[in-house]
């Protein structure tokens, strides 16, 4: 680990090797002071959140992810379908970012997307749009052939402004196999997807995916693809490691532990340094581990996040819609400075230690 | 003025006491991760293997009733409220009987201050679990409940202790602690008299050979001096006798006391580690140090477990006072070994003094 510290402290980029021994180290405080070097480097003892929402149009889905608990055949009990005028009916004025994310669904055009973004845009046209994962926007194009670099054009001018980075998964074929999603864009459509985004100027998120059944190997190879996709096309903001709920579809009897969380944040932290962010994404950490996670790497918490239908089919344990008092108190139990910020990263308002704006 | 933690590492490496300078450093100001790693290192120089053990025990309560008005209890009624209870000696063992069932080996029995309970009441409980449950220690009476019986029997503290001790008794729970500062207890326990009151107790038990834990629950009204006043008075007493097993800190649940209407929320986990691996620092004379999964959530308990804490505490297969304040965490002993395992660490099945019964 030493000569891992000393390539951090000098700012010289990880190799495969040392990602792998980041994953694999005994010592997971020493990898967590590391990773919250590099934090420190970038943004002191700030911590970014945002007033968010997720929606889902719909769980209707022709996938059929091992790891998904949400998706639902059409007709199916639980299946839902929102028309536009419902999804503009959940997005408050307050949110500032709203977060679409939805099933790959047999029939709806794509026209119909683009009219959610529109329709939203011209009812909210505060509030940012962060729309459609490149799995989304791959299935438009298998579904209806319409090309990612038209799909996004059209999306971007219909009021989208950035992607989220979920339908990455793992960036493994192995595994893409072994848990049925191979039927989905793979890395290199995923990051070719980002990479078109990136060009037009319409700014995206990383996930990974990871504590089912991938190698160690696999998360540090998961990483450097986004880490070269970063070198290439520069447009990710922020990376988020979204560790796999076991709820009703259990592919490993347990979620996978705390420390694992904290190590991949700390991991992706130093591996990823062409990242501006790495985020503590607490629905699916638990506010305890998100809170730790600000010592080991992390500098974002997510949002208040008024639904987030996905991951709570999936069996997330966490109560929906934390407010912001309590994203306040994961931010300050960890002694970082709250900073309210919009979709982009813009700094709304920093808050300081006891919550009342700076 | 201490600028890093180098100073205090070559210290607490070399076997030196840290002073309240230092700990005050710790408490307000070091890097949460060099703490912990300093409080791991010193926690496997103690232990070097990677054990952590836990305990199957219950905490059953006899009485709710109670005359000392904590601002920070949601589990006491006044006598004559309509939920008030006492519970009869045989009520009682029927519990402890349930517990030993499940493969109990402690059972830690706390209660009220009931005025009406007279000496033979808490003589008859410890020799009637001694004679009938062999396998169970009985961890009976913090020691506000003492000094309460040692008041209605007109008896010295040491005089109960020396009757406890003959039904059998041989180890005291270390509740009642909260933060040992004439301060903080004037303000949140004012009936519950200052330190030395629980100090005096644990005193005169571990100089009768008893053995003891302290607790401190924080995250109310004191500050970080407080706080290092309670970690010195404990250290001295430890220093006489050798008494306390372990330390156990959690956090003030504010939920339904008096305490909720100024504290909403209870600290978080960043607030626990941290107290943790500075005691594990500080208290250099106490063997033990127990992570919390039950008052802290079992993410953080684990995580604990990496910033200095070598015991999980048990499966608290009764408990009725956090639940009071809408606080419910329950465990079986197959998830902590499962916890355990998960942390990195070999589980182990120990005593109420903390010997190891099995591993797993």
């Amino acid at each position: 680990m030493n000569s891992v510290w000393d390539k951090v402290q000098a700012g010289r980029r990880l190799s495969r090797e040392d990602g792998l021994l980041l994953f694999e180290t005994d010592d997971l405080l020493g990898l967590g002071r590391m990773a919250d070097h590099a934090k420190t480097a970038r943004e002191g003892d700030r911590v970014y959140f945002v007033l968010n929402r997720y929606i889902s149009p719909t769980n209707v889905c022709v996938l059929s992810c091992a790891f998904c608990g949400f998706a639902r055949k059409k007709g199916e009990a639980g299946a839902f379908e929102y028309t536009v005028e419902d999804i503009v009916g959940m997005v408050s004025d307050e949110v500032r970012e709203v977060h679409i994310v939805g099933g790959h669904h047999p029939d709806w055009p794509f026209e119909y997307y683009e009219r959610v973004i529109a329709g939203l845009h011209a009812a909210r046209p505060a509030v940012q749009i962060k729309a459609f994962t490149a799995a989304e926007i791959d299935y438009f194009w298998r579904r209806w052939k319409i090309e990612p670099p038209e799909a996004l054009a059209r999306l971007k001018a219909a009021g989208l402004q950035t992607m989220p980075g979920g339908g990455a998964e793992i960036f493994s074929p192995r595994v893409a196999k072994l848990l049925r999603y191979a039927g989905k864009a793979d890395g290199d459509r995923w990051c070719e997807i980002h990479g078109i985004a990136h060009s037009l100027g319409i700014r995206t998120n990383a996930t990974m995916l990871y504590g089912h059944v991938e190698t160690l190997a696999e998360r540090v190879d998961h990483l450097l693809r986004l880490r070269e996709q970063q070198d290439r096309s520069g447009g990710f903001l922020t990376f988020i490691a979204l560790p796999y709920q076991v709820g009703t579809t259990k592919l490993v009897p347990r979620s996978t532990p705390p420390a694992d969380n904290l190590r991949t944040i700390a991991a992706a932290r130093l591996l990823l340094d062409n990242f501006p962010h790495v985020e503590a994404y607490w629905v699916l950490l638990g506010q305890e581990t998100a809170s730790v996670a600000l010592h080991f790497g992390a500098d974002d918490v997510n949002g208040t996040l008024e639904d987030e239908r996905v991951q709570h089919m999936a069996g997330a344990e966490t109560p929906a819609g934390l407010a912001r008092e309590q994203l306040f108190r994961i931010i300050r139990d960890a002694g970082k400075i709250p900073v309210e910020r919009d979709a982009l990263y813009n700094v709304v308002r920093v808050w300081d230690r006891e919550g009342v704006a700076a | 003025m201490i600028e890093n933690i180098e100073s205090i590492r070559e210290k607490v490496l070399n076997g030196k006491r840290l002073d309240r300078a230092e700990g005050r450093w710790l408490l307000a100001d070091a890097p949460l991760l060099e703490l912990g790693a300093l409080a791991a290192e010193a926690r496997f120089a103690r232990f070097p293997e990677k054990v952590v053990t836990f305990v199957i025990d219950s905490n059953p309560n006899y009485t709710n009733v109670c005359i000392t008005d904590c601002q920070f209890c949601a589990f006491y009624r006044k006598p004559g409220d309509p939920e008030a209870y006492t519970l009869t000696v045989e009520e009682v063992l029927a519990k402890i009987e349930s517990a030993a069932s499940r493969g109990a080996t402690t059972v830690l029995l706390q209660g009220g201050h009931n005025p009406a309970l007279p000496l033979d009441y808490y003589t008859t409980l410890v020799r009637e679990t001694r004679r009938r449950f062999p396998e169970v220690t009985p961890h009976f009476f913090t020691a506000s409940e003492i000094r309460t019986v040692a008041q209605v029997s007109n008896l010295t503290v040491g005089d109960v202790l020396d009757r406890l001790w003959e039904a059998g008794q041989r180890t005291l729970p270390g509740g009642g602690a909260e933060v040992l500062s004439a301060r903080v207890r004037r303000r949140i326990e004012p009936k519950k008299g200052g330190p030395d009151t629980w100090l005096e107790v644990h005193r005169e038990a571990h100089r009768r050979g008893f053995k003891s834990t302290a607790t401190m629950m924080y995250g109310h009204v004191e500050e970080t001096d407080d706080l290092l006043e309670h970690l010195d008075v404990i250290r001295e007493l430890q220093d006489l006798f050798g008494g306390f097993t372990a330390f156990v800190p959690w956090s003030f649940k504010p939920g339904n006391t008096l305490l909720e209407k100024w504290i909403k929320h209870p600290k978080g986990p960043n607030t626990y580690l941290r107290m943790l691996a500075v005691a594990r620092l500080y208290l250099d004379n106490f063997p033990h140090v127990q992570a919390s999964w039950f008052s802290e959530g079992k993410r953080t308990g684990q995580i604990a477990l990496h910033f200095g804490a070598d015991d999980w505490g048990g499966t608290l297969l009764e408990e009725n006072v956090h639940k009071a304040a809408d606080f419910v965490n329950t465990i079986g002993v197959e998830e902590i070994v499962t916890l355990i395992r998960e942390a990195g660490f070999t589980p182990a099945q120990r005593t109420t003094e903390y010997q190891i019964l099995r591993r797993y």
